[in-house]
């Protein structure tokens, strides 16, 4: 897998850390444009709850929240280790399962929402292991069937065994107390706005994926991270070195398994629903597929631009085209062309401009832009 | 022979690998001592690129052991070789295209101080291998060429820096194979010099493979030759060049030139 250098290049000055530097693990974005664009969506995502009313923003907010983690520990897999996995969304379903049937079958307490994440968590560790020892010593192309094999029959299994996982309906559950609208912690109201249950989900949801996400950077930019890199550039002389190459590469896909685990955890947490649509589809990781992509590979950054980018655009693009649609009324072809309907052709073409124009990603472009 | 009386740091009892019907290395058995540069010798196709892959594990042999410090390693990955002593510089330059020179031998360094597997800390918190990289930079004089990728390197740098990552691992058995292939005149002196820095510190086995009869006349205290896969002559290296076998099977040509 070939990147130009602008993404592979890290800074290696170590200049005295001071507190940003030790938070982004000395790793800064890089880029002026680039650092207010982050410090945009990180000021907008935390003041979500106060900035716009209604649920659709919150939850579309969430959203990038969840998938910020998600694509951010595809990343670790794809752009730090070039490992191609398409069982991504296994891990983020069996997270999401993790909760819905602990919550569902137990009770809608705390403790059973972190029985359910601890054994979610355990149970992709272990095939995240497996898949990897058992085929990570052989050729790149065979780890990605295997992955393939591996998600789609949990995906099955999933769909059949309807009375533990509500098949193809899904599952829906009641959240602990404090997480539901019905939960108001403050008498009064807060900027005007009345803090409820759904606002401090949301705000659990905000800051366990923040703290995800400092995580997985931190993990790109240790010894070990530096290792995986080494290894995506030349495993040959990685292990002569004497680095067990095999070893190296499952622990990425196992932690990069658990970050996911998480992910989908806060997935069936803010939907209070959990089901193969929502978690385990093929189609998700398409989706993640190109937020890395776009974003720019082996940058953690772009997993922070290609989520709130794709994820904005599957909600508002529909809405943004119906009203460019109704304004072209009365002139021919156009209307039609924007109709809301096309939406995903137009995203689609959105992505295949973006991806030409940017090969490096967004993050990449960017940080070229400054050199 | 040379060396009686230190036991041996690298060993190859019988040690044999075959492609199909093709037996590339064919029951080489031979000790490497420590304080001795043992240069291996011998045509195209002898086999002496394969006999290093065995011994650094990147090929498993057929048959026959590789023992490093009285161990039996024949069993053992290329990574495992490497922890125990085995350092290896190859013939094609083979480096981390797009990190830069200095982090190719930081990694190195790091894979020494067994730091790979640290996880919470960011790399640059271990500011004594950064030194450490930064010095081994200099010895092979590339601190002006620190942030700059192998990939924008001439050839000569790339293999000084090949050179490099194998003093960052600071082996027990030095294995260097051709270290000079390519490199213009000029810059030659500056890896055969390295060469004989870590020969004087006398406590370093050295392997080294080489075509140019000059450098294995200056530098080694024995020669072995590879002919076919086998081991056809090994002693001192005036005896060797001398010896009808070799004249015939390596220096034939050469002879019946001059």
């Amino acid at each position: 897998m070939s990147m130009s250098s602008a993404l592979t290049l890290p800074p290696d000055e170590t200049r005295r850390s001071g507190f940003f530097s030790r938070i982004l693990s000395s790793d800064p974005p890089r880029s002026w444009v680039l650092s207010l664009i982050l410090l945009a969506i990180l000021l907008v995502l935390a003041a979500t709850p106060f900035l716009f009313s209604g649920s659709q923003p919150l939850s579309t907010a969430a959203k990038i929240c969840v998938f910020i983690v998600l694509v951010a520990s595809y990343d670790l897999l794809l752009g730090y280790s070039g490992i191609v996995s398409f069982a991504h969304t296994m891990f983020f379903g069996i997270g999401g399962y993790g909760i819905a049937i602990a919550l569902e079958q137990i009770e809608p307490t705390w403790a059973s929402a972190g029985i359910g994440l601890v054994a979610a968590l355990a149970l992709s560790a272990v095939l995240a292991a497996a898949i990897g020892l058992l085929s990570l010593r052989v050729r790149a192309i065979f780890f990605s069937m295997i992955t393939l094999a591996v998600a789609s029959a949990v995906a099955v299994l999933a769909s059949q065994m309807s009375e533990i996982t509500g098949g193809e309906d899904g599952l829906s559950f009641q959240l602990p107390f404090e997480l539901r609208p019905a939960f108001r912690p403050l008498e009064d109201q807060l900027f005007g706005v009345t803090v409820n249950g759904r606002i401090l989900a949301y705000y659990l949801i905000f800051f366990v994926a923040l703290f995800v996400f400092l995580l997985l950077l931190r993990i790109v930019n240790s010894p070990f991270g530096r290792v995986l890199q080494a290894i995506r550039e030349n495993e040959f002389r990685a292990e002569a070195l004497g680095y067990r190459v095999v070893a190296y590469r499952t622990a990425a896909s196992v932690l990069s398994a658990l970050a996911a685990t998480v992910a989908g955890a806060l997935m069936a947490l803010w939907l209070r629903y959990n089901g193969p649509d929502t978690t385990l589809s093929f189609s998700i990781m398409i989706d993640i597929l190109l937020m890395v992509v776009i974003g720019g590979m082996g940058t953690m950054y772009g997993a922070v631009i290609g989520a709130t980018l794709f994820v904005l655009a599957q909600s508002y693009l529909q809405v943004l085209m119906a009203a460019g649609s109704e304004a072209l009324e009365g002139i021919p072809i156009l209307p039609i062309l924007i109709h809301p309907d096309r939406w995903l052709l137009w995203l689609g073409a959105l992505f295949i401009i973006s991806v030409y124009a940017f090969p490096g990603g967004i993050v990449g472009r960017l940080r070229q832009a400054k050199q | 022979m040379i060396q009686t009386t230190k036991s041996p740091a690298l060993e190859t009892r019988g040690l044999t690998i075959r492609f199909g019907g093709h037996v590339a290395v064919n029951d080489v058995s031979c000790r490497f001592t420590p304080g001795t540069l043992t240069a291996i010798v011998g045509p195209n196709g002898a086999g002496k690129t394969t006999y290093f892959n065995l011994i650094s594990g990147q090929l498993r042999a057929t048959s026959g052991e590789v023992i490093v410090g009285g161990e039996d390693i024949t069993a053992l990955p290329a990574s495992a070789r490497a922890k125990k002593g085995l350092g290896r510089a190859f013939q094609l330059t083979n480096l981390f295209p797009d990190l830069t020179a200095l982090e190719n031998i930081r990694l190195a360094v790091q894979s020494r101080a067994d730091a790979g597997w640290s996880l919470l800390k960011v790399w640059n918190s271990r500011r004594d291998l950064i030194e450490k990289a930064e010095d081994i930079l200099e010895r092979v004089r590339l601190e002006d060429r620190r942030h700059i990728a192998p990939k924008a390197l001439s050839h000569g740098d790339q293999r000084k820096l090949e050179v490099a990552l194998l003093l960052a691992m600071e082996p027990k058995v030095f294995m260097f194979d051709e270290p000079t292939a390519g490199m213009s005149v000029d810059e030659v002196p500056t890896v055969l010099e390295l060469i004989n820095d870590i020969k004087q510190r006398g406590d370093a086995t050295v392997l080294l493979v080489e075509h140019k009869m000059d450098v294995v006349r200056s530098l080694a205290d024995r020669i072995v030759v590879l002919h076919n896969g086998a081991l056809v002559a090994d002693g001192e290296p005036a005896e060797v060049i001398a010896s009808p076998v070799v004249q015939e099977a390596y220096l034939g040509l050469e002879a019946a030139r001059d």
